[in-house]
């Protein structure tokens, strides 16, 4: 066993876990985050993709120990059903989710599209940003339209914070 | 995965002792590592997180050189304004790695160690002919990489950062496997005062090599022109589902034109 | 009507929940003194088993339990079946062998069930099951369904020789070969319908639960259609009467036909829950899945089509071999018979089909459904001819199409089908103009003068959804009917719970279900809320697969909304004091002819419970009415799709530079949502034409098991689609809707192929088009051969 303390969603959380532990599984078992999903077993389909000191990371692909210290936002930490980010809104007015068990991982991924590229974010940017992300359902073309819009939300909600 | 044990030392000193004393593996970003142990390929009994050792990280220029420390993430080298300025090939490979999220957490000491067949960073060290600094000493990385997944480290070495030399022109073309993205065929090619080198990963059954045609004629006129006719030899190039060895060298053609522009 | 009601593109209702990471999939359940199950599969394709040492696993840490087939066997459960009956040309019935949910002796493909074990964390369950020792004795591999039945290759099963399930044939034999002997132009083409890996992004899942205090079993499942899957865990597979039994498919992470089937793992682990007193979860990993989840498609076919001098089609005849795997699996048998070869008109007037198919066995994972199911492997066929053809005698494809066209409906097929209504050319028009097909040569040169080549090529889809008529389909051999039920409660505030036994998972039956109800009754759609995928809650059901759920499942809301409004007007007369002929409902108001008395849908609801108004002798309290709706005909959606790619000549890269699709579905419910399942059907077209293929070696490893592998489709791989609708209305169902799920998939691989031979000028690329096999095309090339 070993101790690992992080914040997860602005709260300090603190465990001992078998090292073997991967984040995704602390998220999911440790603290009933079932959000984050898992999709794949060779960190390729991104349905578990959350924010780890800001940037996107695999939570299936780290180890929950070599968090030790981090911020980690996972989907239900971004926004609520009365107060959504404009991401989950742009995915929710575009039809960018059908069966919604990428839709987490798509989301984190979106926001941290925007968070480098920029709330002008273009299609072919996108689609090649997405490439750590698959869904089975949407064929993307939603899921594309649906981040150029939360781009653009984003933008408006900085500057209305500025 | 097989149960293991879990260290985190805090410095590099104390990483090399851990290792030494545990005969363990080290883990650094994790991103191939981890999903070899998820599917019980690799059963490390110690695990030696470099996650906590501060002074691994970080991009400077030196000298003559790029230095970046070993734990420096593709993310991180793909933003790098010193990067961009010195080595904008550099910078542009690493913006090519795996996904976004891979880039994020993938670091370049872990893929250079890995010395994966299909990996793209080992084209850029042997083309650019940069010198990898351990734990231990300097290695060049004409004697770094010594075939698939295996390289001059020793067990209780490990890599603390990188030196490229920043050369005149540097480029890396990629033929990216449509399933894993991984590399089916990267071309390295660096011109320096000393010469060109051309280095290709992703094709060769014993791991990156370099392309010696390719570098003489490139020496005598560095023009995509100068390759346009080059044959490369399939006979030690891997075949798999995706690229029979024919295609590969094919590809290998077709990206050395690309790299040189 | 209202402004939520059909044809609205309202946003869906369950998006909330999963935009806030608030799902719950059965991996995200989970119960107390939940325990946890690995499988041990086989390493081997083939193999009898000499024996299994379980006694190191079942000492290893936190071990409960191992089981193998002998447990299985002692405790009589069935073995996994198949539900439809398909006889051969002569007349015998088809010839299965048994599929046990743990090996009886015998593994006959990689991955196949050999033993599971049972522990506390999933950890050690994984620990364990490394100790399990099995001694096989190795067999080779029958692995080629072209060769599977050739003399000498290993046998899958002895009831089947030759590794043959079935010979079945479909259509008039001699009439074909008539019309081709005086046929003026013959196309003849041999094709491979690649084998897919369904994928959905959820794995597999299951949770066994058993209350001994109750006597009852629970069964959370990712399931298409939980009530078929408790019908047969008890009816056949024997884990406890229905009454006994219930099965829970809560929010399911996509399914295209994989999660339809009733696997071994989800009955070991229902059965397993009693053997070990407590709930017993399993969850696959991605590579489980790749081995364990039923494939699709996977047929190797020759076919010709005969033309007269004019361009007119005389006759089609195909010849098929369908691979069905190692072993059958639950509807494995119809998706190459009836779900295929009845769609081989096409949208064309073929006076003459006929079509062989021999189902097959092989050394690999099961084949069934995957999305479409059948009628892509037959538009592949039928598209593919039909373009070749237009190539072959000089003629446009688009009028070579356009001459054939069904125009007079109900028009009847030689091979069964009766389609009820259509308007292909109303499609074809829409798609040209849209595709800008006159502009294609200057795209052409433009992609030539970058050094590119460019191709376009058309699929003029028909597909049989709304499935099934079920008299139509029990006379052709399925073992149960294919209608579909709703329940509608209506609270005694006037909100409404729908019932259904349709299940959603991804399709938004919770918006499109209730904007049906919303039209019918006039309530909001936030006043409707749709109840499915339990089977506690939902009497009974079929699932949701083959564009079903809106022809079969909406209708049977129809239904029921109807009797709803019946009952109403029968509680308002009374109320009104008027005569029950007297009262109108329209938009959810109840009025007297003749008077101004009226009264609200939730007026009249609440009437009906406080039951203070009315002689009980003449009307029961009370305002919930249910229907089981049996569909009277298929329905038969069509529609036309242009694929414009570019094609990098020295990588072999192929690009989808347009894609245009214009379906007919009748009438939409939901626009914004049709046009979502076109986007995601074009998406996995795509992937089997350029990305996608299950592949095996010799021995029967399969060596495309992970993603590392296997080719998803992913964002960079397809352009933004530019889909329109037109709608001839659906006479067959009360909606006159015809179903929308498929129609991308079934339409895209044509599409797709025909674009990348039109750019090649010769039909030689396979599918999966991957850069390699159209680079070595591209050395094929007329203009390249000469150099």
């Amino acid at each position: 066993m070993t101790t690992v303390t992080m914040t997860v969603n602005g709260r300090s959380v603190t465990a001992d876990v078998d090292p073997r532990t991967l984040l995704v599984d602390f998220l999911r078992s440790n603290l009933r985050l079932t959000g984050t999903h898992v999709g794949c077993d060779t960190s390729q389909c991104g349905a578990c993709v959350v924010h780890v000191d800001g940037r996107a990371i695999k939570s299936c692909t780290a180890l929950a120990a070599s968090c030790e210290g981090a911020q980690v936002t996972t989907i239900e930490g971004i926004g609520t059903a009365a107060k959504l980010h404009p991401m989950q809104e742009a995915f929710r007015e575009h039809h960018a989710l059908q069966c919604g068990f990428c839709t987490p991982g798509m989301i984190m991924a979106g926001i941290d599209i925007v968070n480098r590229k920029g709330t002008s974010v273009d299609e072919a940017t996108i689609r090649e940003e997405l490439e750590g992300n698959m869904c089975r359902c949407t064929g993307y073309h939603n899921i594309v339209k649906a981040i150029e819009t939360g781009a653009a939300g984003m933008a408006g909600a900085k500057q209305a914070a500025e | 995965m097989y149960a293991f044990d879990y260290q985190r030392p805090k410095s590099l000193a104390e990483a090399g002792s851990v290792l030494k004393a545990t005969g363990g593996k080290v883990l650094a970003g994790g991103q191939t590592l981890i999903p070899a142990m998820k599917l019980r390929l690799a059963q490390p009994g110690n695990l030696v997180d470099l996650g906590g050792v501060a002074d691994l990280k970080g991009i400077t220029q030196h000298g003559g050189a790029v230095r970046i420390g070993a734990m420096t993430t593709h993310a991180a080298v793909a933003e790098s304004s010193v990067v961009k300025a010195a080595l904008p090939g550099l910078a542009g490979l690493a913006a090519g790695i795996g996904d976004p999220h891979v880039r994020n957490r993938g670091t370049i000491g872990g893929s250079v160690a890995n010395n994966d067949p299909a990996a793209d960073y080992p084209a850029a060290v042997l083309a650019l002919g940069a010198t990898v600094h351990t734990s231990k000493r300097a290695i060049g990385a004409d004697q770094f990489f010594t075939g698939l997944f295996s390289t001059a480290l020793e067990d209780d070495e490990i890599i603390t950062h990188i030196d490229f030399p920043v050369a005149e022109s540097f480029a890396y073309a990629k033929f990216a496997n449509p399933a894993s993205r991984y590399a089916l065929v990267g071309v390295a090619v660096a011109k320096t005062s000393a010469g060109v080198r051309v280095a290709v990963t992703g094709a060769g059954d014993s791991g990156v090599f370099r392309l010696a045609d390719a570098e003489k004629a490139l020496g005598s006129d560095f023009s995509a022109k100068a390759v346009s006719g080059l044959k490369v030899d399939a006979s030690n190039l891997m075949s798999d589902i995706h690229a029979e060895a024919d295609y590969r060298a094919h590809l290998i053609g077709v990206m050395l034109k690309r790299a040189v522009g | 009507m209202t402004d939520q009601g059909i044809g609205a593109s309202v946003k869906r209702k369950e998006d909330l929940r999963f935009i806030t990471g608030k799902g719950q999939y059965v991996d995200d359940i989970n119960r107390q003194g939940q325990t946890y199950a690995v499988f041990v599969r086989s390493p081997h394709a083939h193999a009898n088993i000499k024996s299994i040492a379980t006694k190191d696993a079942l000492s290893s840490p936190g071990v409960l339990a191992v089981f193998t087939g002998e447990d299985i066997a002692a405790d009589k459960v069935g073995g996994l079946i198949c539900g439809w009956m398909i006889h051969s040309k002569d007349g015998s019935p088809m010839k299965a062998g048994p599929h046990p949910a743990l090996a009886q002796g015998k593994v006959r493909y990689v991955g196949d069930h050999v033993a599971v074990v049972i522990a506390e964390t999933l950890a050690q369950a994984k620990d364990a099951a490394e100790k399990v020792e099995v001694d096989y004795d190795v067999l080779p591999a029958a692995v080629d369904p072209a060769k599977t039945q050739a003399a000498g290759q290993p046998q899958v099963h002895a009831e089947a020789p030759n590794n043959t399930v079935y010979q079945w044939h479909l259509g008039d034999k001699e009439a074909v070969d008539a019309a081709f002997a005086k046929a003026a132009h013959v196309t003849k083409i041999d094709l491979v319908n690649n084998r897919l890996v369904p994928n959905a992004m959820e794995p597999r899942a299951a949770i066994g639960d058993y209350d001994a205090g109750l006597d009852t079993f629970t069964l959370w499942t990712t399931s298409q259609n939980p009530h078929v899957a408790r019908l047969v865990l008890s009816a056949f597979i024997g884990i406890a009467p229905e009454n006994k039994l219930r099965v829970i498919a809560p929010d399911v992470g996509g399914g295209f036909g994989s999660k339809i089937f009733i696997y071994a793992e989800e009955t070991v682990c229902i059965w397993a829950a009693k053997k070990v007193g407590r709930p017993v979860k399993w969850t696959a990993e991605r590579s489980e899945s790749f081995y364990a989840d039923a494939h699709g498609r996977d047929h190797v076919t020759t076919a010709e089509l005969a033309l007269d001098a004019n361009g007119r089609m005389l006759a089609l005849r195909a010849a098929t071999k369908a691979n069905l795997g190692a072993y059958l699996s639950t509807f494995a048998s119809s998706v190459p018979t009836y779900l295929y070869a009845p769609l081989l008109s096409g949208q064309y007037n073929i006076p003459a089909i006929y079509c062989e198919v021999d189902g097959v066995y092989t050394n690999t994972t099961p084949v069934d459904a995957y999305r479409g199911a059948g009628r892509p492997e037959a538009t592949f066929v039928v598209e593919r001819l039909v373009e070749v053809a237009a190539r072959e005698t000089g003629r446009d494809p688009a009028e070579l199409r356009r001459a054939n066209f069904i125009t007079q409906f109900p028009h009847e097929t030689p091979v069964i089908m009766t389609y009820d209504a259509g308007n292909y050319a109303a499609c074809l028009d829409k798609a040209l103009e849209m595709a800008d097909y006159k502009g294609f040569g200057q795209r052409k040169a433009a992609s030539a003068a970058k050094g590119k080549l460019r191709g376009i090529g058309f699929s003029a889809y028909i597909e049989a959804c709304g499935i099934a008529p079920s008299r139509a389909v029990g006379s052709l051999g399925a073992g149960v009917g294919l209608w579909e039920s709703a329940e509608i409660r209506v609270n005694p505030v006037g909100t409404v719970e729908v019932l259904t036994g349709s299940h959603s998972h991804g399709q938004g039956h919770e918006t499109t279900m209730a904007q049906i109800v919303s039209s019918k009754l006039g309530v909001p759609i936030d006043s409707v809320s749709i109840v499915h995928g339990d089977t506690d809650k939902v009497q009974m059901g079929m699932g949701t697969y083959g564009s079903r759920s809106g022809a079969v499942g909406g209708s049977a809301i129809v239904k029921a909304a109807e009797k709803v409004i019946a009952k109403g007007k029968r509680v308002a007369a009374a109320c009104m004091e008027v005569e029950e002929d007297q009262v109108d409902f329209d938009n959810g108001e109840f009025s007297a002819r003749g008077t101004n008395k009226k009264m609200t849908f939730g007026e009249v609801a609440l009437q009906a419970y406080v039951a203070h108004k009315f002689d009980p002798e003449k009307i029961e309290p009370g305002l919930k009415e249910g229907s089981f709706y049996d569909p009277k005909n298929f329905t038969f959606p069509s529609g036309v799709h242009i694929a414009e790619v570019e094609i990098d000549m020295a990588t072999g890269v192929t690009r989808v530079d347009r894609w245009t699709a214009v379906d007919d579905f009748g009438v939409l419910i939901n626009p914004m949502i049709v046009e979502g399942q076109v986007h995601g059907g074009i998406a996995q077209g795509v992937g089997q034409a350029l990305l996608e293929g299950a592949r095996y070696d010799e021995s029967g490893q399969l060596v495309t098991a992970s993603f590392m592998d296997y080719s998803m489709p992913r964002a960079s791989d397809v352009p933004s689609f530019n889909v329109a609708m037109t709608n001839t209305p659906c006479p067959s169902n009360p909606l006159g809707v015809k179903g929308c799920g498929e129609a991308g998939a079934i339409a895209a691989p044509a599409a797709m192929i025909n674009a990348i031979t039109n750019a090649l000028g010769h039909e030689d690329v396979a599918m999966p088009a991957t850069p390699q096999s159209v680079w070595r095309a591209i050395q094929k090339m007329p203009a390249k051969a000469a150099e």
